[in-house]
């Protein structure tokens, strides 16, 4: 107790100082959590995927869609239990800025297979029944202020033209890692407005990907293996892969980034790590003679080291834990100034661990240079310092 | 006795080496953030020149009306013939039209490193693609011959990805692919790129449209004039564009998404140095309380006396600068590639260095140690003689 005490008034002796070590270390811990959060949401997309669908692409890349007969094929095989297709509409809302998925799929199907997301039978009925329509997630629909009913007109980029929908349902996600910022439409429309056009018409049975779902999770790697087996050396070969594997497909391409973020997060604390001991290092300074004092009155060397390393970890975890705390409101700072570009946005409990450990290894890192020199210094030295 | 006006550097930089411990503590703070901040602006800088320096002024880019990108145009082969009917097209030589019709795809490969996939660009061209892009020049082998399985690969791809290099074979449209040569596009976004011969490319591709038609403009400046003349044939659903623009646009979107974050991050980090440069320097005036007190009774001013201790701030944060830009330097060795969202495709770049950033960077050091020192400076400069005196 009385160490503690002794502790808190050297942290604050010079209470400038003390005050504004903290807030270095506020803006690091905090900074730290928010950029390791960043890398979470880009990794929020594979997060959220079932383990029973798989998906499956051309084997060229995404961007060649598969023929609309190999749903029944795909259907036929052992160990699949749903099929549902989806293209990646790409359209833009007014402007380029407002990104946001939407995807042209067919109703019925898709929404059986992702239960996640959650709509009313009205709402779902209504949907269905109109080729015009539309769904869309909570968190899109308050962006925008969108309403059942409401008209929302895109501008197509892969599909040319302008394209008007009416919203018919507003779905919510089944937990806080579901995506509540996706719109879907009908494939069919799609498919017969393409149709009608002579231009395209050649893509008109064309679907950007299948979604399948398997019964057991175990079977991934078997059922995979049927599916691209059925279209091997056709004109359209195939490749099936987990849901979960697909979007980290997604996530690898911007690894040059996300390494880079993932550095950048660590340079702050090598940052904070420097001011804290050059703080450490002034504070030792000044007490020279206190602490040769100390040893003089017949403390050992030890208590001089851990009055160092109290005082150090002692700054570093106040500090440390008002950055934790800070980074809530960052965050949500953060996804509303970003816009949609990061559907989900939360900070783990591995991250506030790390922030913790963090403050602790400054803290410690710290005092460590000081301590050992204090630990050695000469009584006679030191107390002629004084003078 | 006389007034001084200044206090001598040498006074300065001595007080900093004086305390050398905490001056190297400090300058390395600021140092790692003037890295980081120069870090991302020559980040942002490089995927912007790679992108400027693909595109030719005097060439023009045909899309189809609001593709954006190369992957997502087409254009029929109908609509491509009348792009080639124009008169403003420059003629090489020999006399033919210096136009070419390229189908573009994206093909998911495996890379060379990790075999993890990743999009390259695949292009089908011809000899004058070749020609409208003098910045291209094979430095390995010969250029693919018409009408075979013959490719050859960009720099980077060749570099990055499996299969890519001369003689080697990628599979890929259920053919496999002979590299015959490997090009060296000076830097630019060619080097990410795979060409073949654009029949053989549709052919294997099961395309029967272009993605994009290219021609020289025999005068550069009769680009409104053409892009008039487009835009009015009712046959036609096209866009044009100039090369140069249209690679700007399609570096915009990366480059100011790094931009934006890195200087979000140095700004916040900028913080954490700060208040190391204000912690350094208020201990550097507490402990030379007497001095500054001698120095005012020698006939400093007070003046004289602020801008000495905000010189040892400026000193202090330019070391820090110049560490930081130095390693930052270092950086100009690395290549890194990641995806253009725009394009959806891998883009090979360097980080670059210009003298902008260079002087942005050291004048964003300087900023940290101007805000970090004046506070104390402005303290010591208002402290009294006689309260100094007793003091010390």
């Amino acid at each position: 107790m009385f160490l503690l005490r002794l502790l808190l008034k050297n942290a604050f002796r010079y209470r400038l100082r003390a005050l504004l070590t903290m807030i270095g270390l506020v803006v690091a811990i905090s900074a730290f959590g928010l950029l390791r959060t960043l890398v979470d949401a880009w990794y929020a997309g594979a997060d959220a995927t079932s383990s029973t669908r798989l998906v499956t692409r051309s084997a060229m890349s995404l961007t060649f869609p598969l023929p609309l007969n190999y749903a029944e094929r795909i259907k036929a095989v052992d160990g699949v239990n749903g099929l549902s297709w989806a293209n990646w509409f790409g359209g833009v809302y007014i402007t380029e800025r407002n990104f946001f998925v939407q995807f042209a799929v067919d109703p019925p199907s898709y929404l059986a297979l992702y239960p996640e997301f959650v709509l009313s039978d009205e709402a779902k009925r209504a949907f269905y029944m109109d080729r015009q329509g539309c769904v869309v997630g909570r968190k899109l629909a308050r962006k925008y202020g969108w309403k059942v009913g409401d008209a929302v007109t895109l501008r197509g980029t892969i599909y040319p033209g302008t394209w008007s929908f009416t919203v018919r349902g507003i779905y919510q996600g089944k937990d806080a890692g579901t995506d509540e910022q996706q719109m879907f439409i009908h494939w069919k429309l799609l498919a017969e407005t393409l149709r009608a056009r002579s231009i395209m018409s050649a893509q008109a049975d064309y679907v950007g990907v299948y979604v399948v779902g398997i019964q057991n999770p175990d079977d991934a790697p078997v059922v995979s293996q049927r599916i691209d087996a059925l279209f091997k050396n056709s004109l359209a070969e195939t490749l099936t892969e987990t849901e979960k594997a697909f979007q980290l497909g997604f996530v690898s391409m911007s690894e040059a980034i996300l390494l880079a973020v993932q550095a950048v997060s660590f340079i702050i604390v090598l940052i904070i790590m420097a001011v804290m001991a050059n703080t450490m290092t002034m504070t030792a300074r000044e007490r020279l003679a206190e602490y040769a004092t100390l040893k003089a009155l017949g403390f050992k060397p030890g208590f001089v080291v851990k009055l160092l390393f109290g005082e150090s970890l002692l700054i570093a975890l106040i500090g440390g834990g008002l950055g934790m705390a800070l980074t809530f409101p960052l965050a949500r700072g953060f996804v509303s100034a970003s816009g949609n570009l990061f559907p989900i946005f939360n900070v783990s409990p591995l991250t506030m661990g790390m922030q913790l450990l963090a403050s602790i290894v400054v803290g410690a890192v710290a005092a460590a240079w000081p301590a050992w020199k204090m630990s050695r210094i000469d009584i006679v030295q030191g107390l002629r310092h004084v003078a | 006795m006389f007034a001084r006006r200044t206090v001598p550097l040498s006074y300065i930089a001595r007080n900093l080496w004086v305390r050398r411990v905490t001056t190297l503590l400090t300058a390395a703070g600021m140092g790692l953030v003037v890295y980081v901040f120069a870090t991302v602006l020559m980040m942002s800088e490089g995927i912007r020149a790679t992108l400027v320096a693909t595109g030719q002024a005097d060439n023009v880019m045909v899309l189809r009306k609001g593709a954006g990108a190369e992957i997502n145009s087409g254009i029929a082969r109908s609509q491509a013939s009348v792009i080639d009917s124009l008169a403003h097209i420059a003629t090489d030589g020999v006399g033919h039209k210096m136009v070419s019709k390229e189908p573009v795809v994206l093909n998911t490969l495996p890379k060379r490193s990790n075999g993890k996939p990743s999009n390259v660009t695949v292009r089908g061209t011809s000899a004058m693609g070749l020609a409208l892009r003098p910045q291209v020049k094979l430095v390995q082998g010969r250029m693919f011959r018409p009408g075979t399985s013959e490719i050859v690969t960009g720099k980077a791809v060749a570099r990055g990805f499996a299969g890519a290099g001369l003689g080697e074979t990628m599979r890929f449209a259920g053919r496999d692919w002979l590299v015959v040569g490997v090009f060296d596009a000076t830097r630019s976004g060619f080097d990410s790129e795979v060409w073949g011969d654009a029949d053989q490319m549709m052919q294997a591709f099961r395309r029967n449209a272009y993605s994009s038609v290219v021609f020289k403009l025999a005068d550069a400046s009769a680009f409104d004039q053409v892009k008039a003349l487009l835009d009015d044939d009712p046959r036609l659903t096209l866009e044009a564009k100039r090369e140069t623009v249209f690679y700007a646009e399609q570096s915009e979107a990366l480059a100011t998404f790094i931009r934006l974050l890195g200087l979000a991050l140095s700004i916040i980090f900028s913080i954490g140095a700060v208040v190391g440069a204000m912690i350094t320097m208020f201990a550097s005036v507490a402990s030379r309380i007497g001095e500054i007190g001698t120095l005012r009774a020698l006939g400093f001013r007070r003046t004289a006396v602020l801008s000495a201790f905000l010189g040892e701030a400026l000193l202090l944060s330019l070391v820090g600068g110049l560490m930081g830009l130095g390693a930052a330097a270092w950086m100009q060795a690395v290549q890194i590639s990641t995806v253009n969202f725009q394009t959806f495709s891998e883009l090979a770049f360097q980080f670059t260095l210009t003298p902008r950033i260079a002087a942005q960077s050291i004048g964003f050091a300087l900023a940290m140690g101007l805000v970090g020192g004046f506070i104390p400076a402005w303290r010591a400069a208002r402290m009294k003689i006689i309260d100094c005196l007793r003091q010390a």
